[in-house]
C-alpha cells in the first residue's frame, strides 16, 4: 500500500438543459494532450443532441430574457466567480491541453474572469448607452430598448483556450439570450469544463448549452434550425462560412461574424465590446400619445 | 366574388341612415357634408416620354424601355428602360470612384448637402406629392401629408447627423462601409429612398438606389434635387429595373452593403446571394401585424387605429395592422363601429383630396389581393366589405374585412399587403399574446387599452419591433424602425439607424 492517491478520471459529457449527458448517439471524441497522448474520451454531440439543446435552450429563454437586468448581471458576477474558484484546474489545463507556457496560462485564466465580470457588468447598462428616448416631432412618447434575440448558437473559435471561449459566449448571454455553444472537436475538453462552471453559478438551466463535436458536422444542422434565432462565429474557413450564411437565411436568422484573432489579441481590451452584445438584441420601439 | 355569402356596408354617403335615438354617439360624416370633387391638378407634372439611369452625375440611357402605369387609370405615364449589368456596373463603378472624396469631405459640408436636399423636397412638395401618386396610386392626401413630408424629414434629420458621427456611438470609431446597394419597394417609394439614400451619405458612404419597377419616378425627381443640392457625381446613382437588374446590383463584388426593403421571400434570395461575401446586410421585410383592442380601450380611437392601421396607403404597409385581436366581450360593438367608420370611407381617384382609399399600386398586386380574398372564403371566414362604387379603369379594390378567422388560415398567418383585415378574437393577455406572436414575423404590433401598464406589459411581451400603444402605423426620422425574426434585421431611423452604414470599432 502507498500513500499516494491514483486519480478518477473524469468523463466529459454534453451539457444540456443543465444536465450532464452523453450522446445519444454513443459517439465520443478523444481528447490528447499537447505532446498527443491521451488525455480524456468526451461525448460528442449529433444531430440529436444539437435538436434537443435547441429544445432546451427555447424552454429557458423566457425565464432568462425576461429576469431582470440586474438579476442577469448578479448571475453572471457570480459565474465570474466560480470561474475564479476554479482558476488552478483551468491554468493547469491550459498548459496540458494547448501546450501554454505556465504563466500564460495564468494570465489568460485571470483575463478570462476580468471578462467575465465586464460583461456581467453591461447587463444593466448597454440599454441605456445604446438604447433611448427618441425625440420625435409628434406628440407621442417614444422610446427604443434592446430585447434579446432569441436562441443563439454560438460557434466557438478553433484552437480552443478559455478566453476566446469566454469573449464568444458572453455578449449573447449578457445581452439575455439562450446559448448553445459548439466546441470543435481539437480541445473539446476546455469547454466542457466551463460547463461546469456555468453549472454551479446559478445560470438558470438551459441557459447555457455546450456540445463538444466536429463542427462542420453540427453547423449546418445549427444554421438550418428554425429555432435559431442567430449565429455567432468565431473565424472558421471560408466554405463552412459559406455554406453557414447560405442555410442560415431559412429564417432570416442573425449571423454575426468574428475575425480569426490570435489569444494575444483576445486578451486585448480590443477582444470585448458593448458592440458585440449588440449584435445579439432586437431593437423594439415603443410609441405612446401623450395628453390628457 | 357574388356567388359568397358576402356582408356588404352600404357607404353612408348613398344610404344615409336615420339620427339615431338611443343616444349613442357616431360619426355621422356622410350626412353633414354634400360631396364635391376636389381633384389636385397634375400641371406641375411634366414628364419625358423616356427615362433612363442617373450614374456618376449624368443621365445615360440603357436597357429594354418598360411602361409606367397609372394605376389608377391603367394609362401609360411615361417609359423608363431597365439597367443591365453593365448599367449595374457602371453605377457601381461611379459610386466606387465618388467614395473616398465623399467619405473625406469635411463633414459639415456632407450635412449641408442632406439638409439642401430636405429643404429642396419641401420646396418641391406639391409637385412630388402629385408624381407620387400617379406613379403609385395612393391618395393626395396621404403622399402630401405623410411620404413626402416625411421624406424631406428624413434628410433634416440626418442631416445633423454627418457632422456629429463622433458622438452617436459612445467609446467607438466610426467609419463609412463603402459602395450601398438599396433597392426598395413601390408602396413608399419616395420615402423609401430617403431611408436608404440620407443615412447612408450621412455616414460617408455612396449608393446606388434601386426602385421598384412599377414606381420609377419620383426617385429620378430625387437625383435631380441631390444634384441641385450639391451633392457631388456618383455619391448618388439610379438605376431603374426589376428584379434582374436588383439581382445584378446585389451580386455586384463592387459593393460593400446590401439595403433591401421588401418581401421576406426576396429578402431570403438576397441572404443567400451575399452568403460567403464580406457584404453587410440589412433587410426590412414583411409582416403581419396584430393590433389587439381590450375591452378598456378608448373605442372610438381604437376604430380610427384599425382603420389607419390596415386601409392607409391601401394596406400595402409592410407594418400594416392586418391582424385585429379584439377582446371577446367587445367584439360586437367594435364590430358596429367599424362597419359605420367603413361606411364613410371614401374609394376611388387618387387625385380627389376627399379620397381614402386610392388604388392598389399594380395589377399583380390586385391579383394577389383577390386571390387572399377568395382563399378566406374558401377557408370559410367571413367577409365583410364596403359596396362603393369602383371606378371603372384602375386597380380598386374595397375596403375589406373578416370575421370568423381561425389562426391556422392563411388570411391570418401570410402577408396579403392589400386592404383585408383578418379579425380574431381573444378572452385574456396571454392569449392575445400567443396569438400575436404566432408569426414568423415581428415587425410591429398595437395595443389598445387606458390601462397604462397594461399597455406596457403588452409592449414587452409582443415579439415586434415597433410597439403602437393607442396608436398604430406612426412614423418619425428620429424613431428606429425594423422587424424582429424574418420581419429582418437593422433598423432605420433615429441614431441605430447609422449602425447598418457604419464601421464600428470599440
Amino acid at each position: 500500500m502507498t500513500n499516494e492517491h491514483d486519480p478518477v478520471r473524469k468523463t466529459y459529457k454534453l451539457y444540456v438543459g443543465g444536465q450532464f449527458v452523453r450522446s445519444e448517439s454513443g459517439r465520443t471524441l478523444r481528447q490528447l494532450d499537447a505532446r498527443g497522448a491521451f488525455f480524456a474520451n468526451c461525448a460528442k454531440g449529433s444531430r440529436k443532441d444539437l435538436r434537443e439543446a435547441v429544445r432546451a435552450a427555447r424552454g429557458a429563454f423566457g425565464g432568462w430574457s425576461t429576469r431582470s437586468a440586474f438579476n442577469r448581471s448578479q448571475i453572471l458576477y457570480r459565474l465570474a466567480e466560480m470561474l475564479e474558484g476554479r482558476a488552478a484546474a483551468f491554468t493547469e489545463l491550459l498548459v496540458t491541453l494547448c501546450g501554454r507556457d505556465r504563466d500564460d496560462a495564468k494570465r489568460e485564466v485571470a483575463a478570462s474572469v476580468d471578462r467575465v465580470f465586464w460583461y456581467a457588468g453591461w447587463c444593466d447598462k448597454f440599454t441605456q448607452v445604446l438604447g433611448g428616448v427618441n425625440p420625435i416631432a409628434s406628440p407621442y412618447n417614444n422610446f427604443s430598448f434592446a430585447e434579446p434575440t432569441g436562441v443563439v448558437v454560438v460557434v466557438a473559435p478553433r484552437g480552443g483556450g478559455l478566453i476566446e471561449l469566454v469573449s464568444a459566449l458572453l455578449p449573447p448571454l449578457a445581452a439575455g439570450n439562450a446559448c448553445l455553444v459548439l466546441v470543435d472537436a481539437d480541445v473539446p475538453v476546455i469547454g466542457l469544463e466551463l460547463a461546469e462552471v456555468v453549472a454551479t453559478s446559478d445560470v438558470p438551466a438551459g441557459v447555457v448549452g455546450v456540445l463538444a463535436s466536429e463542427i462542420t458536422e453540427l453547423v449546418p444542422h445549427a444554421a438550418d434550425h428554425m429555432d435559431v434565432n442567430a449565429i455567432a462565429c468565431f473565424g472558421g474557413d471560408p466554405e463552412l462560412r459559406r455554406d453557414l450564411a447560405e442555410r442560415a437565411a431559412a429564417n432570416i436568422k442573425r449571423v454575426a461574424w468574428f475575425d480569426e484573432r490570435s489569444v494575444v489579441d483576445w486578451l486585448a481590451d480590443e477582444g470585448r465590446s458593448p458592440y458585440w452584445i449588440e449584435k445579439f438584441v432586437e431593437w423594439k420601439t415603443s410609441w405612446h400619445p401623450v395628453g390628457v | 366574388m357574388s356567388e359568397f355569402d358576402v356582408k356588404e356596408i352600404q357607404p353612408q354617403a348613398k344610404a344615409p341612415r336615420p339620427p339615431r335615438t338611443d343616444g349613442a354617439r357616431e360619426l355621422l360624416f356622410g350626412d353633414l357634408w354634400e360631396y364635391a370633387p376636389s381633384r389636385e391638378s397634375t400641371d406641375l407634372v411634366r414628364l419625358d416620354p423616356c427615362y433612363g439611369h442617373y450614374v456618376g452625375g449624368e443621365w445615360i440611357d440603357g436597357g429594354a424601355r418598360f411602361e409606367v402605369l397609372n394605376p389608377a387609370t391603367e394609362e401609360v405615364l411615361t417609359e423608363v428602360q431597365a439597367a443591365g449589368p453593365e448599367i449595374v456596373d457602371r453605377a457601381v463603378e461611379a459610386a466606387r470612384d465618388a467614395f473616398h472624396g465623399w467619405a473625406t469631405l469635411h463633414p459639415s459640408r456632407r450635412a449641408k448637402c442632406l439638409y439642401h436636399i430636405g429643404r429642396a423636397i419641401q420646396e418641391r412638395s406639391r409637385e412630388l406629392a402629385v408624381l407620387e401618386t400617379l406613379d403609385n396610386g395612393k391618395p393626395i392626401r396621404e403622399t402630401r401629408d405623410v411620404d413626402v413630408p416625411l421624406a424631406a424629414a428624413h434628410f433634416l434629420y440626418y442631416a445633423g447627423w454627418a457632422d456629429k458621427l463622433d458622438y452617436a456611438f459612445p467609446g467607438a470609431k466610426v467609419s463609412p462601409l463603402g459602395v450601398a446597394g438599396q433597392v426598395i419597394p413601390w408602396n413608399f417609394p419616395l420615402l423609401m429612398a430617403a431611408w436608404k439614400i440620407a443615412p447612408a451619405l450621412a455616414c460617408g458612404n455612396t449608393v446606388v438606389l434601386k426602385p421598384a419597377e412599377t414606381t420609377p419616378l419620383t426617385a429620378i425627381w430625387l437625383a435631380r434635387i441631390c444634384e441641385e443640392a450639391g451633392v457631388p457625381p456618383g455619391v448618388v446613382n439610379v438605376v431603374q429595373g426589376d428584379g434582374d437588374t436588383g439581382r445584378a446590383l446585389v451580386s455586384h463584388p463592387g459593393v460593400d452593403k446590401i439595403a433591401f426593403t421588401g418581401s421576406t421571400e426576396v429578402g431570403r434570395e438576397i441572404q443567400r446571394t451575399l452568403a460567403g461575401t464580406e457584404k453587410r446586410l440589412t433587410l426590412e421585410l414583411g409582416g403581419k401585424g396584430a393590433n389587439i383592442v381590450f375591452e378598456d380601450a378608448p373605442l372610438d380611437q381604437a376604430v380610427e387605429g384599425i382603420v389607419d392601421g390596415i386601409w392607409f396607403n391601401q394596406g400595402q404597409v409592410c407594418c400594416a395592422g392586418s391582424r385585429l385581436l379584439v377582446q371577446e366581450s367587445i367584439l360586437d360593438t367594435v364590430l358596429t363601429k367599424l362597419r359605420h367608420r367603413i361606411a364613410t370611407l371614401r374609394v376611388g381617384d387618387p387625385l380627389d383630396k376627399n379620397t381614402d382609399v386610392g388604388a392598389i399600386n399594380s395589377r399583380s398586386q390586385l391579383d394577389r389581393v383577390r386571390r387572399y380574398v377568395d382563399i378566406g372564403v374558401e377557408e370559410g371566414a367571413q367577409m365583410h366589405r364596403l359596396a362603393c362604387e369602383l371606378p371603372s379603369r384602375g386597380y380598386f379594390f374595397p375596403p375589406t374585412f373578416f370575421t370568423g378567422v381561425a389562426q391556422s388560415h392563411r388570411i391570418a398567418q401570410e402577408e396579403i399587403f392589400g386592404p383585408v383585415l383578418a379579425i380574431q378574437t381573444f378572452r385574456t393577455p396571454k392569449e392575445a399574446v400567443d396569438l400575436a406572436n404566432n408569426s414568423p414575423y415581428g415587425l410591429s404590433a398595437g395595443v389598445w387599452s387606458d390601462k397604462g401598464s397594461k399597455v406596457f406589459a403588452m409592449s414587452r411581451a409582443l415579439r415586434a419591433g415597433v410597439v403602437w400603444g393607442n396608436t398604430f402605423n406612426q412614423l418619425d426620422p428620429a424613431s428606429p424602425f425594423g422587424g424582429y425574426k424574418e420581419s429582418g434585421f437593422g433598423r432605420e431611423g433615429g441614431r441605430h439607424g447609422l449602425l447598418p452604414y457604419l464601421e464600428i470599432k470599440g
